[in-house]
């Protein structure tokens, strides 16, 4: 579904990201992957390649601009250019109201909103060169509805909800689209240490009574970013199972 | 292609208008044509021609096509 297509994925090492580059990689795309852990990552990369697959690493933290825009500068001097971008790479913890700090929200922001941006004003750049593409952003199923002690989290996941749309806007003649996932409860790292009592609480409140699956998420980037979605931009897609909060 | 030609197909290109109208003295939004949106279409044919990445505050300062040329000589570029 993707031969000779170039995607780049944040936050690749695990979870969401690592099965959408496995998948992403499945269907001929060449992935380029970013993470924190080289060491995964390298993992990773041999993965692919054992399966088939073509794969590029870079260990860069999306909040540090400046080992970001080095990996875009060892793209372009490559002549890589892309067609995707998957910006899934992110943070969550929780806190109430009082116990969230300002060192707490900015380590939150730089991750999910700031670097998130600052990657994606570079892939912009590089999507130009192909004449169009697709991006797709990680939102959550808080960034919609909010959630009791998520007011951090879930206002970075809401901002990526706003900014997804407008972005659509100033790149849909540009033939870029962007489009958002707002995954529900998914079994990923990220609630790994979640209190019994909450997980059973979350597990009831979705509709196909079953937690979601990183595979799952992965294979709503395969739609937006293949052609499948070729008319789809300004949207957030909910992949929660029918979670209600 | 002397680099003056050059600049001319990337401006002519992205904008879509006619040779003629890229004279050193058109300005960004002179024209309807050079808006926000193909001034990103802009700066991703310039980089293609000369083969250069092109820094924001240059994106950003580049606002005619007599300042794209004098930003063009940072970038050492030849025709």
């Amino acid at each position: 579904m993707l031969p000779g297509k170039q995607i780049m994925i944040t936050g690749a090492s695990r979870g969401i990201g690592r099965a959408a580059a496995l998948l992403l990689a499945s269907e001929g795309a060449q992935v380029i992957l970013l993470a924190r852990s080289l060491d995964q990552l390298e993992k990773l990369r041999d993965e692919i390649k054992s399966a088939g697959g073509n794969s590029l690493v870079y260990k860069a933290d999306v909040s540090q601009a400046e080992a970001v825009s080095e990996v875009f500068e060892d793209l372009n001097r490559q002549k890589i250019y892309l067609d995707s971008l998957v910006n899934n790479a992110g943070i969550m913890k929780d806190a109430v109201i009082q116990m969230a700090g300002q060192d707490m929200t900015r380590e939150i922001y730089e991750t999910n909103v700031f670097g998130m941006m600052h990657v994606t004003r570079l892939a912009v750049k590089s999507i130009l060169k192909k004449r169009g593409g697709s991006i797709v952003n990680m939102s959550s199923i808080v960034g919609v509805y909010g959630n009791l002690g998520q007011s951090v989290y879930a206002s970075s996941k809401s901002a990526i909800i706003g900014y997804t749309k407008s972005l659509s806007k100033e790149l849909a003649s540009l033939q870029i689209r962007v489009n958002a996932l707002a995954p529900g409860f998914i079994d990923t790292d990220m609630i790994k240490n979640m209190d019994s009592r909450f997980y059973e609480r979350n597990l009831q409140s979705i509709g196909m009574k079953r937690i979601g699956t990183p595979e799952d998420v992965a294979k709503a980037i395969l739609f937006l970013c293949s052609d499948l979605s070729s008319y789809v931009t300004g949207q957030i897609i909910g992949v929660d199972g029918g979670m209600v909060l | 292609m002397p680099l003056d030609q050059k600049l001319k197909d990337a401006f002519a290109d992205a904008l879509s208008v006619d040779q003629s109208v890229i004279t050193d003295s058109l300005k960004y939004q002179g024209i309807p044509e050079w808006d926000s949106i193909s001034h990103m279409v802009l700066i991703s044919r310039i980089e293609e021609a000369f083969d250069i990445s092109i820094d924001t505050d240059d994106v950003i300062a580049l606002s005619s096509v007599a300042k794209a040329k004098e930003i063009l000589k940072k970038y050492n570029v030849s025709s």
